[in-house]
């Protein structure tokens, strides 16, 4: 067991404790003038679930980037703390909303790619196959990322994901391209997948349904700048938990309630930075 | 208040042009045919323009004698060293302006300022500084390939979705990495298409650069055949160089279908 070696920008090595936590602490950004997060303090917990949600524009994909390293905040400090497994290669792993795979390499090209120069040939082929096998993808090794649906293409990126043996997963919004058959249909497994890997993830939508099916931790974030409004505990267990249960749209309409008018308003924003 | 009734009329289709490979032979041979159903009907003079047979007559008659291939290889040897120098300079510094700031807007002044230069004006300076032999060809050919080159790359890397950069960075590649599997892949449709353009245009050079002090070559034969108003085999000469042009907008075509299957 290593661990994470996360020491560059505003992340430094925390103290060991049984998978890898994630703090943040007053984190704020700003584009030029317009603040977007301000004073943003949570904690992903070891192999939980943490749910971002809120009325679009709120700022929950800047936190998602500030969170893995690919956005610097203005201000406040971002975390990690704990064990990563001998064999995690990326411990802190995306998966991308618009998919992100490269049009020009097979399914298992696109897997492979993040393996190359990190494992031997043979452990890399490996690697491919397990998780190709996982997410129910072998008889599309071969194929372009044209030729798959959008499904198809975000079970690449979630097996692409994997492949890395992350110890901490960052969702951003990664059903929300998929029509809505599709999306159910890959919410249970992503589901199944989240439970079993055991991973912590943090999971961005603006799918409440997704939400309270998901999350063991969901933040509700206000309208911009965005603020942490509420944080709800749902302690079940991912595998205990159905579409339909009736306390879980309980959750699903309180949090509704909660977002609604931020959302109405952030709806009628304009999207650019008022002057 | 007018009334509407009747089938729907059918309003959409058409805009999608296809290709149709034989079409384009045909039209070629068809242009050819004419042209000589119109020199042996005696509407067109042979000693305004040629026909087609006494072409042929000509390339044969210098493919016996061993002289086209002394032409062509000398042609060719420059055409492939010139344009594989300008591309592989034109390569690297599209790559360089297209990753860096410090590089882009100094980079593109020059470019600018010199892409638009015709090539050929630059053939006696080139001369006075690599010789009047192999260099000055080459290096006017090069020059010339060097700045479309630089631009159709640039623009290639420009359009690499940064989406596919980020998701390279978040999974902790190196830059090198980064610029290998990805942004050269991402840029090289519009490499390859900046690869017709230059292609065209060394070969352009090519002739224009042997018209000035070369003995061998197809521009040098086209311009001795012109001074002897020898048409035969200037537009035999002229013949080869159609040809060649052909060829490699063939194999780039080809590489094309073979390099970008993905698309």
């Amino acid at each position: 067991m290593t661990i994470g070696q996360m020491t560059t920008g505003q992340m430094t090595i925390g103290q060991m404790t049984t998978g890898l936590r994630l703090v943040l602490r007053g984190v704020s950004h700003a584009y030029r003038d317009l603040t977007v997060l301000d004073d943003i303090a949570l904690t992903a917990e070891p192999g939980e679930v943490m749910v971002l949600v809120g009325p679009s524009g709120c700022g929950k994909s800047t936190l998602l980037g500030i969170m893995g390293g690919m956005l610097a905040p203005s201000g406040g400090s971002v975390t990690v703390e704990g064990m990563v497994a001998e064999d995690c290669l990326n411990p802190l792993t995306y998966v991308f909303q618009d998919f992100a795979l490269l049009p020009w390499r097979t399914v298992a090209g696109n897997i492979e790619l993040v393996l190359e120069r990190r494992l031997p040939r043979v452990d890399r082929v490996a690697r491919v196959a397990e998780v190709l096998a996982l997410t129910g993808l072998t008889a599309f090794a071969d194929s372009w990322p044209k030729q798959l649906s959008g499904g198809m293409r975000q079970r690449v990126g979630i097996a692409r994901a994997l492949a890395v043996r992350p110890a901490c997963l960052l969702m951003d919004e990664p059903l929300s391209a998929l029509d809505a058959q599709t999306r159910d249909l890959l919410l249970d497994e992503f589901s199944a997948i989240i439970a079993r890997a055991g991973t912590t993830t943090v999971y961005v939508t603006h799918n409440l349904n997704e939400a309270v099916r998901l999350g063991q931790q969901i933040v509700v974030l206000s309208r911009r700048p965005g603020r942490v409004r509420a944080v709800i505990r749902i302690d079940r267990p991912l595998a205990e938990r159905q579409a339909r249960d009736p306390d879980l749209l309980a959750i699903e309409e309180n949090l509704w309630r909660m977002i609604r008018d931020d959302a109405a308003a952030a709806e009628r924003e304009r999207i650019d930075a008022p002057a | 208040m007018p009334r509407l009734e009747g089938p729907v009329r059918y309003r959409g289709g058409g805009f999608t042009p296809s290709e149709r490979a034989w079409t384009a032979a045909g039209t070629l041979l068809g242009l050819v045919a004419l042209w000589q159903a119109g020199a042996s009907a005696g509407l067109i003079k042979s000693l305004f323009l040629p026909p087609p047979i006494a072409i042929a007559t000509a390339l044969w008659h210098l493919t016996l004698s061993g002289e086209l291939w002394r032409h062509l290889s000398a042609s060719l040897a420059r055409l492939g060293v010139g344009w594989v120098l300008g591309t592989a300079f034109g390569v690297s510094m599209g790559l360089a302006v297209g990753l860096w700031s410090a590089l882009r807007s100094p980079g593109m002044a020059v470019v600018a300022a010199l892409f638009p230069i015709p090539k050929i004006a630059l053939v006696p300076l080139f001369i006075i500084w690599f010789g009047i032999g192999e260099g000055s060809k080459i290096a006017t050919l090069a020059f010339g390939v060097f700045f479309p080159t630089v631009i159709a790359t640039a623009g290639g890397v420009d359009n690499v979705p940064r989406g596919l950069i980020r998701m390279g960075q978040s999974f902790g590649l190196s830059t090198w990495a980064i610029v290998r599997t990805i942004i050269l892949p991402g840029a090289l449709p519009a490499i390859l298409s900046g690869f017709r353009v230059t292609t065209s245009i060394a070969i352009v050079l090519l002739v224009a650069a042997e018209m000035i002090g070369a003995e061998q070559g197809i521009g040098a034969f086209v311009l001795s055949a012109g001074n002897l108003y020898d048409t035969d085999n200037l537009l035999a000469g002229i013949v080869v160089l159609s040809v060649l042009g052909l060829t490699v907008a063939w194999v780039i075509g080809r590489l094309e279908r073979a390099l970008l299957a993905w698309r």
